[in-house]
């Protein structure tokens, strides 16, 4: 068993009872072939940074899982063959990631699960690092 | 006639010695750099979306490679553009 995450995007034109029985679609198409879903995330409708097939927005969603090898490549078919699906990436997470998504997870515990910009929370971490070694620099 | 102010603007004195660049990466113990965390990773971006060098970030080669392929896989899910101009 490995740990995987994955991204993908959903068109916009979608509404949020589709949109919530897609996610589930996934979900079950992982759980169906042994795989144990860690964490869900729902980032919401988010500006896409360039139009892809023409749109310019789409529902971020984001699933941790540990799974066999195999079952990625089921998935990504599926992905693929979805048309509601315009953008997937799927990653395995090495020992720093792992480390890092509990971390995230954890941090994100304390809050409400259905947060609309879950993400910001952790922009705000690491930013604080960031103004701290810019800080030393101009030192 | 040129004023002497101006000519020490023109060529200046020893400028202040340079200051050694550093690995933000190495200095501050991160292990992992986040691909969905586009706001941070702008910081290794000029303001056409290209990837910033290591000489002028200062970043060690073991962390540019993971920035590169960071800023490659936020690329893909649209979290950062591939081109683009005025980014900040």
């Amino acid at each position: 068993m490995n740990n995987y995450e994955t991204v993908f995007i959903l068109t916009p034109v979608l509404s949020d009872a589709q949109m919530k029985e897609a996610v589930d679609k996934f979900k079950v198409l992982l759980t169906d072939q042994g795989a144990e879903i860690v964490n869900e995330e729902n980032w919401g409708l988010r500006k896409l940074a360039y139009p892809i097939d023409k749109k310019n927005t789409g529902f971020y969603c984001f699933l941790e899982f540990k799974a066999e090898p195999t079952v990625i490549d089921r998935l990504e078919i599926n992905f693929r063959r979805d048309e509601r699906v315009i953008r997937f990436l799927t990653v395995k997470q090495d020992h720093f990631a792992f480390e890092y998504a509990e971390k995230r997870r954890n941090n994100k515990g304390g809050e409400k699960k259905q947060e609309p910009k879950p993400v910001q929370e952790d922009v705000a971490d690491v930013a604080d690092v960031v103004v701290e070694t810019e800080e030393a620099k101009e030192d | 006639m040129v004023k002497q102010s101006e000519i020490r603007y023109l060529t200046p004195l020893s400028v202040d010695v340079k200051k050694k660049k550093y690995c933000r990466f190495k200095k501050n113990g991160i292990k992992y750099i986040d691909y969905k965390d586009p706001d941070f990773l702008k910081k290794f971006l000029n303001e056409q979306g290209k990837i910033l060098p290591r000489r002028i970030t200062g970043t060690s080669l073991k962390f540019q490679r993971r920035i590169a392929q960071a800023v490659k896989r936020a690329r893909h899910i649209a979290l950062l553009p591939y081109v683009t101009d005025l980014m900040k």
